[in-house]
C-alpha cells in the first residue's frame, strides 16, 4: 500500500545537499523520505557511504552519515534513497565471521549467504512473552559464581577503568561459561566499539587458540574507525544474537565493549543536531537508547535459546555517576565492579564484590546448591566487616583491635588471596568455589558468628562436618 | 479505518509527527497515523497544523502519508476483565497481542482492552422506574473472588430505569440496563470509557486518617503512608526501589493494586507475572493476581506510550476507587516518565527548563499526584474510596537535588529516601531512617492508638530518638574511637544496632519476613525496648555492658523476624519472661 502512494522515486540521486554539520547532512528538495530510511551517499571521491534519515519533512531530510562526513561537499555529493530501513542479512553462516562496525565482512571471505534479512532495530519483546532468567551459568570464576551469580538471559555489565584487565576477564568468561550438567556451549557475539586493534586482536586470538572461533561472530569498530558507525554496531550484534537465539535455539553470550564510546557517538550526533542536552552533554534519550539495546536480551517462553549480555563500560576517572555508566546500572540486572586497588595488589580478577551485585542471584541459587546463597551472604558479611576494619586500623592502629576484629581482618586478606584471586586459565567448578568459601570461614571466623547460615546447612555442607563427599 | 483522510504528515522527528490539514481536529484527539494506522494523540494544534505524539515506532513514516481522526481523546475501557490483566501504556492487552502476532511487539496491532467474548455473571441492582445518576450502582459482577466489580452509571449521566436485564451471563457489550434520560433512551452495557487525562469526578475529598499498611516494618511504624496519600521512593540504581514497590504491591492492605512499570525492565514485569499468581494475600488467602492490574510500558517500548502509561494507570485506579475500594498505585519509575516528557518536549523545540526538562514538569507531576486521595464517590450511597500513589524516582547519579526528585518532594507527603551506602551494606530495605519522613504521622496517630496500642506514639518516639542518638554518637566514635565512650552511650549504640538489624532490615524474599503484620511490628519493638530498659537498669547497678550483650536472649530477639505471625504472641511472651529472668541473674560488680 505504501508503495502505491509514495511520492519519492526510489533510486533517484539527489545532488541537493544543502548543509553539512558534524556527522549530519541536510538534503533539500526531497519530497518524502521515510523516517529511518537508509540512504547511500556518494562523495566527490567516489566513495559510497551509508546514512540514515533522522528527521524528514516536505522538501528536506536530515541524514546521519555513519562513516562521517569528512570529504563530502555540498556541490558534488549525491544522496540516493533506498526505500529501506536498515537490515542485516543473517544465517548460520555468520558463525566464525568477522565484520566491521557496519556489518561488512573484513575477513577476506565472501559475504555470508543470507536466509533472512532482519531489521537491525529489532522489536521489543512483549513483556508477557518473557521468561524470567533463572538458569545458573557457571563462569568458573569464584567472585562471580559464588558471590554474583550470572543467569542465562541476564544482562550484567563490567564496570571498569582503563588499565584494568576487563578484556582478559571477559575473554575468560566467554571461554569458560557453561551450564553445569548440560555442557551446551555458548555462542559468542562480540561487538567492539572504539577499542584498540590490539584489544580486538586479543579477543580473536583467545578464541582461535581454544578453537572457539567457529562459535564466534565479531563486529569490530575500532578506535580509528568512524565514530558514528558505533551507533549501528551493537544493533548488528544484537540482531545476530536474536537470530541465533530465537530462530536457531542457541545460547548466545553478547559481549559489547566499550559502551562509553557508544554513548559518545550518540552525544556527537545529538550535539550536531543542536538538541537540548540532558546531563553532561549527553542526549536526554540516552537511557531509552541504551535500554532499547540492552533489553533485547533475555529469554522467551517456549524458546530454547537465550541472549545473555555482558557490556563493558569504562568509568572515566573511576566515576560511577558518569551518565553512560549510571544509566547502564539503571537498566542492567546488577553490575560487576573491577577495582584498581585490588589490581595493584596483584589480585586477578580484581573484582570488588562489595558494590558488585547480581540481581538475579536469588533466583539462580534456588537451583544450584542449598548452601550457595547463605554461604555467599555470610562471606559477604565477613568480608565487608573486614574491609571496614581496615579503615579503622588506618585511624586508630592495629593495637586498638579486639581479637575478634583481627580475625575479620585476616579473613578479608585471605578471602582476596584465595577466593577472589585465581588464574586466567583456572576454571573452578561451583563446588570448588563453595569449598574454598567454607574453608576460609572455618579457618578464620568462629562458628558462633556464622549467623547468616542455618545450622542445618552448616552441618550438611561445611567440610569440617561433612561425613561424605558431595559429588 | 473507513474514516476519511483528515490530514497529511509534514514532518517526522522520532515519536513526534507534524501534520497539516487537520481542520476538524480537536486538541488531545486520538488520530491514526500513516497507512498502518499507528496510534497517536494531538498534543498541540495551531490552525490546521497539529503536532502528534505517536505511541508506536515511527520508522518508515513519510511526509505526505495520511492522518485520520478518531473523534475522541485517549481513553481507557473500564469494566469486568481488567483485573489480572497486563496492558501496555495505552491499554492494549499484551497477552492478547502476543497470541495475535507473536513474541515481539510490532506496530499497528489493535486489540480491545476488555475481552469481548467472555461472559460475566451479572446481578442487577436496580429496578425499572428507579431514578439513577452518575456513580449509582446498577449491578454487580464477581470479577474475581476478591473483587466484586460494581457496574456504575457513568459520571454525568442520569435518568429513569426503563429496562433491566435479568440476572444472568452477559458479555461486556450486551446491554444490561436501559435509561430514559431527558426523553432519550440510553442503553448501558458493562463498559465505560474515560479519557485518561481527565480525573474522574467525585463528591468530596476527605483528609486521610487511616494508614495504608504495607507489612513493611520501617514503613508501617516510622514512615507510614495514608490511604489516599502520596509517597515517593527515590534512589540510585540498585538501592531497592523496585523491590520495595513489588513488596507494596504484594502486601499493601488495598483492595486493588495498579502497578505501572513505566520505562523499566521487562524481566521485572515477568517477575510479577510469575510470582503474583502463586503468592497469597495474607488477609484473604487468595492469589495476589486476583486484585492486581499491570501496566507494562517497559524501557524499550515507545516513549510516548510511556508518557501515557501513568495516566492509563491512575484512571483505572480511580475507577475502582469509585466503586468504593481502596486502591494503591505504584509507578516505577516516574523519572522514566519525566524523561519521556523531556524527549517529546525536546522534539517540539520547546524552551527547556532545568536539565532539559520542560518547565511544566512540576505542573504535570502535580496533576498526577493530585489524583490520589480519599473521597466520597459519586452515587447515592456516598461510598468512600481511595487512591494511594507511590512513585519511584531514579535520580541520575543518585543525586537527590535533580529536578524530578525535587519537584516530587514538593508534592508528596511521604519520602522514603533510599541510601546507597545502606544498600551496599545489604541493609534492606535501604530506607534511610534519618532523612526519610512522613507528614501523615500526626493525622494517623489516633488510628494507631485506637487500633494498635495506647503507647504507640511514645514507642515510636523512643525508637527514633535512639536512632538519632546513635547518629550523634557515631560522629564522636569516628574521631575518638569507641573506647572513649561511656558504657551508657555504648549501650545506646548496641540497642540502635538491634533496632537496625533485628527490626528495620526486612528480607523481601524470606517467606515469613517478607510480610510483617502491624501487631507483630509493635511487639518486636516492645521487646527491643524492654531489653533496652533492662540493660540501662543493669548498667546503673554496675553490670558491665559486655555481660549484658552476651545474654542469650539477644539471639532470640534477633530471630523474631522469622517467627510466623501466628506463633509470635507466644514467642513474645516467652521473650519478655526470659528478659526478666536473664536480667535478674546479672549481678553488679560494684
Ligand atoms: N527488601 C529487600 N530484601 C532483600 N533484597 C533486597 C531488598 N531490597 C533490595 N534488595 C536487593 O537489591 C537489589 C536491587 O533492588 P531493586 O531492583 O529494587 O533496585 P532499584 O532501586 O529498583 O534499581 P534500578 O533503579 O536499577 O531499577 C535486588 O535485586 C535485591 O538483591
Ligand atoms: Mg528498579
Amino acid at each position: 500500500m505504501q508503495e502505491k502512494i509514495s511520492t519519492v522515486k526510489r533510486g533517484i540521486r539527489y545532488r541537493t545537499v544543502s548543509q553539512i554539520s558534524g556527522p549530519l547532512l541536510i538534503v533539500k528538495g526531497v519530497k518524502s523520505a521515510a523516517y529511518g530510511e537508509i540512504v547511500k551517499i556518494e562523495g566527490p571521491d567516489g566513495e559510497i557511504r551509508t546514512g540514515q534519515v533522522l528527521e524528514t519533512g516536505f522538501g528536506y531530510a536530515v541524514i546521519q552519515v555513519f562513516e562521517g562526513t569528512r570529504g563530502l561537499d555540498t556541490r558534488n555529493t549525491t544522496v540516493t534513497f533506498t526505500g529501506e530501513t536498515m537490515k542485516f542479512p543473517v544465517s548460520m553462516e555468520l558463525l566464525g565471521r568477522i565484520f566491521n562496525g557496519r556489518g561488512e565482512p573484513i575477513d577476506k571471505k565472501p559475504p555470508p549467504l543470507a536466509v533472512d534479512e532482519l531489521d537491525v532495530n529489532g522489536a521489543p519483546i512483549n513483556p508477557s512473552a518473557r521468561e524470567y532468567p533463572k538458569e545458573f551459568i557457571q563462569t568458573g570464576i569464584s567472585a562471580i559464581d559464588g558471590m554474583n551469580t550470572l543467569s542465562r538471559g541476564q544482562k550484567l555489565p563490567l564496570f571498569t577503568e582503563s588499565g584494568l584487565p576487563h578484556n582478559i576477564l571477559a575473554a575468560q568468561i566467554a571461554r569458560q561459561a557453561t551450564i553445569p550438567g548440560k555442557e551446551e556451549e555458548f555462542v559468542i557475539v562480540f561487538a567492539a566499539m572504539g577499542i584498540g586493534m590490539e584489544d580486538a586482536l586479543f579477543f580473536r586470538e583467545e578464541f582461535e587458540r581454544t578453537g572457539a572461533l567457529s562459535r564466534l561472530v565479531m563486529f569490530l569498530n575500532l578506535a580509528e574507525d568512524p565514530a558514528i558507525e558505533r551507533i549501528i554496531t551493537p544493533r548488528l550484534a544484537l540482531t545476530t544474537a536474536e537470530y541465533l537465539a530465537f530462530q536457531q535455539d542457541l545460547h548466545v553470550l553478547v559481549i559489547m565493549t566499550d559502551m562509553l564510546n557508544y554513548g559518545e557517538a550518540l552525544r556527537e550526533i545529538s550535539a550536531a543536531r543542536e538538541e537540548v542536552p540532558g546531563r553532561r552533554g549527553y542526549p536526554g534519550y540516552l537511557y531509552t537508547d541504551l535500554a532499547t539495546n540492552y533489553e533485547r536480551c533475555g529469554r522467551i517462553v517456549g524458546k530454547k535459546g537465550s541472549i545473555t549480555l555482558m557490556p563493558i563500560v569504562t568509568m572515566p576517572g573511576g566515576d560511577v555517576t558518569h551518565p553512560v555508566v549510571d544509566l547502564t546500572g539503571y537498566i542492567t540486572e546488577g553490575q560487576i565492579y573491577l577495582d584498581r586497588n585490588l589490581h595493584r595488589k596483584g589480585i586477578y580478577p580484581p573484582i570488588n564484590v562489595l558494590p558488585s551485585l547480581s540481581r538475579l542471584m536469588k533466583e539462580a541459587t534456588r537451583y544450584t546448591r542449598e548452601d550457595h546463597q547463605s554461604l555467599s551472604d555470610q562471606l559477604y558479611y565477613c568480608y565487608a566487616e573486614g574491609v571496614e576494619l581496615r579503615g579503622l586500623v588506618a585511624v586508630v592502629g592495629e593495637e586498638a583491635l579486639t581479637e575478634r576484629d583481627r580475625k575479620y581482618l585476616e579473613f578479608a586478606d585471605a578471602f582476596e588471596r584465595n577466593f577472589i584471586a585465581q588464574g586466567v586459565y583456572e576454571n573452578r567448578s561451583l563446588e570448588t568455589t563453595l569449598t574454598i568459601g567454607w574453608n576460609l570461614l572455618s579457618t578464620y571466623i568462629p562458628e558462633s558468628d556464622w549467623k547468616r547460615i542455618d545450622p542445618k546447612i552448616i552441618e550438611k555442607y561445611c567440610p569440617k562436618y561433612r561425613k561424605f563427599e558431595l559429588e | 479505518m473507513d474514516k476519511e483522510i483528515a490530514g497529511v504528515i509534514m514532518r517526522i522527528s522520532g515519536p513526534v509527527v507534524y501534520a497539516k490539514g487537520l481542520v476538524n481536529a480537536k486538541i488531545y484527539e486520538v488520530v491514526r497515523v500513516g497507512y498502518e494506522g499507528l496510534i497517536g494523540e494531538i498534543i498541540s494544534l495551531r490552525e490546521d497544523v497539529g503536532i502528534i505524539q505517536v505511541y508506536e515506532e515511527t520508522t518508515g513514516l513519510r511526509p505526505g502519508d495520511p492522518v485520520y481522526l478518531t473523534g475522541g481523546p485517549l481513553s481507557v475501557e473500564l469494566g469486568p476483565g481488567i483485573i489480572g490483566q497486563i496492558y501496555d501504556g495505552i491499554q492494549r492487552p499484551l497477552p492478547d497481542i502476543r497470541s495475535k502476532i507473536g513474541d515481539f511487539i510490532r506496530r499497528g496491532v489493535v486489540s480491545p482492552a476488555l475481552p469481548r467474548n467472555k461472559k460475566w455473571h451479572f446481578v442487577p441492582l436496580v429496578k425499572v422506574g428507579e431514578k439513577v445518576s452518575g456513580g449509582d450502582i446498577i449491578g454487580k459482577v464477581e470479577e474475581t473472588p476478591l473483587i466484586e466489580h460494581r457496574i456504575m452509571v457513568p459520571p454525568g449521566l442520569k435518568g429513569i430505569v426503563t429496562d433491566v436485564s435479568r440476572e444472568g451471563d452477559y458479555t461486556v457489550e450486551d446491554p444490561v440496563v436501559t435509561l430514559n434520560s431527558e426523553g432519550k433512551e440510553i442503553s448501558l452495557n458493562m463498559i465505560q470509557r474515560w479519557p485518561v487525562r481527565v480525573p474522574r469526578p467525585f463528591v468530596e475529598k476527605l483528609s486521610p486518617d487511616e494508614p495504608l499498611l504495607t507489612g513493611q516494618r520501617i514503613i508501617d511504624t516510622l514512615f507510614p503512608v495514608a490511604k489516599g496519600g502520596t509517597a515517593t521512593i527515590p534512589g540510585g540504581f540498585g538501592t531497592g526501589k523496585t523491590v520495595t514497590q513489588h513488596q507494596l504491591a504484594k502486601w499493601a492492605h488495598a483492595n486493588v493494586v495498579v502497578y505501572v512499570g513505566c520505562g523499566e525492565r521487562g524481566n521485572e514485569m515477568t517477575e510479577v507475572l510469575e510470582t503474583f499468581p502463586k503468592l497469597k494475600d495474607p488477609r484473604t488467602n487468595r492469589p495476589l493476581m486476583e486484585r492486581t492490574i499491570l501496566i507494562a510500558n517497559v524501557s524499550n517500548m515507545p516513549v510516548a506510550a510511556r508518557e501515557a502509561s501513568i495516566y492509563t494507570g491512575v484512571t483505572i485506579a480511580e475507577y475502582f476507587r469509585d466503586m468504593g475500594y481502596d486502591v494503591a498505585l505504584m509507578a516505577d519509575s516516574t523519572s522514566r516518565w519525566a524523561e519521556a516528557l523531556r524527549e517529546i518536549s525536546g522534539r517540539l523545540e520547546e524552551m527547556p527548563g532545568e536539565e532539559g526538562f520542560p518547565p511544566y514538569l512540576g505542573r504535570r507531576l502535580s496533576e498526577f499526584y493530585e489524583r490520589a486521595g480519599k473521597v466520597i464517590t459519586l452515587g447515592k450511597e456516598r461510598r468512600i474510596g481511595s487512591v494511594t500513589i507511590i512513585g519511584a524516582v531514579s535520580p541520575p547519579g543518585g543525586d537527590f537535588s535533580e529536578p524530578v526528585v525535587q519537584s516530587t518532594l514538593r508534592l508528596v507527603k511521604v519520602f522514603w529516601a533510599l541510601d546507597k551506602s545502606l544498600a551496599e551494606r545489604r541493609h534492606f530495605p535501604a530506607i534511610n531512617w534519618l532523612t526519610s519522613y512522613s507528614l501523615y504521622v500526626d493525622v494517623l496517630k489516633d488510628w494507631y492508638v485506637k487500633t494498635v496500642a495506647e503507647d504507640w506514639p511514645e514507642l515510636i518516639k523512643e525508637v527514633m530518638s535512639i536512632l538519632q542518638k546513635e547518629d550523634e554518637l557515631k560522629e564522636i566514635v569516628k574521631i575518638v574511637g569507641p573506647d572513649a565512650l561511656p558504657e551508657s552511650d555504648r549501650e545506646i549504640l548496641e540497642v540502635a544496632r538491634m533496632i537496625r538489624e533485628d527490626f528495620l532490615t526486612q528480607h523481601a524474599y524470606h517467606p515469613v519476613d517478607s510480610y510483617c503484620p502491624i501487631e507483630k511490628s509493635y511487639l518486636m519493638l516492645k521487646a527491643i525496648l524492654q531489653f533496652h530498659k533492662g540493660a540501662k537498669a543493669k548498667l546503673i547497678e554496675g553490670v558491665p555492658l559486655t555481660k549484658i550483650m552476651a545474654l542469650p536472649i539477644k539471639d532470640e530477639i534477633a530471630r523474631m523476624k522469622i517467627i510466623p505471625p501466628s506463633e509470635f504472641k507466644n514467642v513474645y511472651e516467652h521473650i519478655i519472661n526470659e528478659l526478666k529472668i536473664q536480667f535478674s541473674s546479672l549481678k553488679g560488680e560494684r
